[in-house]
């Protein structure tokens, strides 16, 4: 039951943006997909979600090519929380997330109690039970986005992908993201998680893997991965990397100062 | 944590349809012969004795109360689709441009489809033909990076209307339908070709859109949020995509066919209900097809009734009514995140 992105390639536009990336994601596992911008994360992720067929290279979930997957099996296994989702209709948060249920429903269902009882407990985890009847119109970023995890959780999906899941997020949020994230591997679920936040990422992740131009450039233990030579030739700045107090790298990238 | 329910869906069904019986009923106790509302339903109550008021019920009134509930059904159950599907609140048939080639399909049947040896009953086909061609260069003009933003949208529409329109005349003029006044008719569409075949055709169509709408309803809801939110939720977006289009484009080609370009029908009541009862689409589908269906036979009534003896075409009524909304929405749209063009 592992998630087997394998020598992908994928142009856009007559562009290559995935140059043969090949990532695994095991049960159990965090893996942090790291890179600058342009470097094919989102690329990456979609491909891995089985929205864009790669051009060459296959990805496989559980030993199956995600296009051999029927698409309602698939989105009971494999669930996607995107950067930001645009809605053009006043839907409460509360409805969205019970669209996560979708793949488990009929054609023209109501909810049963059991969908609403999980759709409650994910509003409850994210913490905005509260939002519930507001709609997502009137929510901020930061609550939107707390409003497609709690719609990733009600999938009760095997394998998650996070597109910067907390982007729009303050720190404390940020880690109760994080947490919840960290919950679900340990339930067995193999989660790929798209950051920008490199410390934070070490410190929540089990591996890292660095992408640069399309390719997977290192991979392996957070401490292995952000290491100072690593990050001048991918992201193109200097920095010192330090063990933190916990044990945790720590990326001190050096700034000018006056 | 409010939720569509059982009950709630039955209620507002139940007053919908509750609604489109008092419309009914004026609409058939309303009309320039004066009759009262008791001798109407005496005469519905005995449909075998004849009579002159029985000839202006049976003949007249009933036929044109069908064909504005399959019509209004149809154009407002279409707006409701091209919403979800193009993911914007501004999306109606009429101002898509997609009745305008509906429109023009009709007209080309009825005004040279007897040369083809084509009889009037070919005009819902054409008027399919024409809607689905109307579709399609929508999509290809303003599917955007997979999502639709408004402008090219509605400037697509727009264009496709007014070109629609002197096609229209073009093709009329052609055929020596020279009557100025029957080519106004089309273009702010009527409901004077009222006949029970035309009613059935057009309740035929809309039976199948209705079906389909129904039962891809949930997709609707989730087609909303975006091609990839949809496919990641199982929805197969391709097919269910080309399905709703076609079952629309069919909807839309036999309504638009027998009556003309009926304006903003789509817009006005999918708005309205969205507001009052959420943006669900298993509850919205259904109450938009009956309202729209309550909303049209009212205006007719009214085009047939506020100028004493002289008619105005039902188009006139939408159009001063939808226009208006049309604008204040369109303003909406530009200050609100969820309509932003």
């Amino acid at each position: 039951m592992s998630l087997c992105i394998d020598e992908v390639r994928l142009s856009l536009g007559g562009h290559p943006v995935l140059r043969g990336a090949s990532l695994e994601v095991e049960p159990g596992e965090i893996v942090g997909l790291l890179g600058p911008n342009g470097a094919g994360k989102t690329s990456l992720l979609r491909v891995a979600s089985g929205i864009r067929p790669p051009d060459a290279g296959r990805v496989a979930w559980s030993g199956r090519s995600l296009g051999d997957w029927p698409l309602r099996e698939r989105a009971r296994q494999l669930a996607v929380v995107p950067q930001e989702c645009h809605v053009p209709f006043p839907f409460r948060a509360g409805e969205l997330v019970l669209m996560g249920r979708a793949p488990y429903q009929g054609w023209y269902s109501l909810e049963s109690p059991g969908d609403v009882r999980r759709a409650r407990a994910a509003l409850e985890r994210m913490g905005i039970a509260h939002l519930a009847n507001r709609s997502i119109a009137d929510l901020s970023g930061g609550e939107r986005q707390l409003v497609w995890i709690a719609r990733a959780l009600v999938q009760e999906p095997l394998c998650l992908l996070l597109d910067e899941p907390t982007a729009f997020l303050d720190l404390a949020h940020r880690i109760e993201v994080l947490k919840v994230v960290r919950e679900l591997a340990d339930q067995g679920c193999a989660v790929l998680l798209v950051s920008h936040d490199l410390s934070l990422a070490a410190r929540s992740c089990d591996r890292l893997a660095l992408l640069s131009e399309g390719r997977v450039a290192a991979e392996g233990s957070p401490g292995e991965v952000l290491d100072p030579v690593h990050l001048r030739r991918v992201f193109g700045f200097e920095a010192q990397v330090v063990e933190g107090p916990d044990g945790f790298p720590l990326v001190l990238p050096e700034i000018l100062r006056r | 944590m409010k939720r569509l329910t059982a009950s709630q869906l039955i209620v507002v069904l139940v007053m919908a349809l509750g609604l489109l019986a008092v419309c009914l009923g004026i609409g058939l106790a309303v009309g320039p012969s004066g009759a009262s509302f008791g001798s109407v339903l005496d005469v519905l109550a005995h449909p075998r004795e004849p009579g002159p008021l029985a000839d202006i019920v049976w003949r007249v009134r009933v036929p044109r109360l069908a064909l504005a509930m399959g019509v209004g059904a149809s154009l407002s159950l279409a707006g409701v689709i091209f919403q979800a599907l193009l993911r914007n609140p501004l999306a109606d048939p009429f101002v898509l441009g997609v009745s305008g080639g509906a429109a023009l399909g009709g007209i080309a049947v009825l005004a040279l489809g007897a040369a083809w040896g084509m009889g009037p009953e070919a005009a819902p086909f054409a008027g399919f033909a024409g809607a689905l061609l109307a579709t399609l260069l929508l999509y290809s003009k303003s599917a955007v990076g997979g999502r639709v933003s408004a402008t090219p949208l509605l400037l697509t529409g727009v264009v496709f209307n007014a070109f629609a329109s002197a096609a229209i005349i073009f093709v009329a003029s052609l055929a020596g339908l020279v009557d100025g006044a029957r080519i106004f008719l089309w273009l702010i569409g009527n409901l004077s070709l009222a006949s029970l075949d035309v009613s059935i055709a057009v309740a035929v169509f809309l039976g199948l859109g209705l079906a389909v709408a129904l039962g891809l309803a949930r997709s609707l809801n989730l087609l909303a949020l975006g091609d990839e939110a949809a496919e990641h939720l199982g929805v197969a977006v391709e097919w269910h995509k080309r399905i709703l289009l076609l079952a629309t484009s069919l909807m839309v080609g036999a309504a638009v066919s027998v009556s003309g370009l009926i304006g903003f029908v789509g817009l006005i009541i999918p708005h309205f209900l969205r507001l009052l009862l959420g943006p669900d689409h298993r509850l919205l589908v259904p109450a938009s097809a009956i309202v729209g269906a309550a909303f049209l036979v009212l205006c007719d009534t009214a085009a047939r009734s506020v100028l004493g003896g002289r008619e105005l075409p039902v188009g006139a009524i939408t159009a001063l009514v939808g226009g208006p909304l049309f604008l204040v929405l369109l303003r909406r749209s530009q200050t609100r995140a969820w309509g932003s063009p």
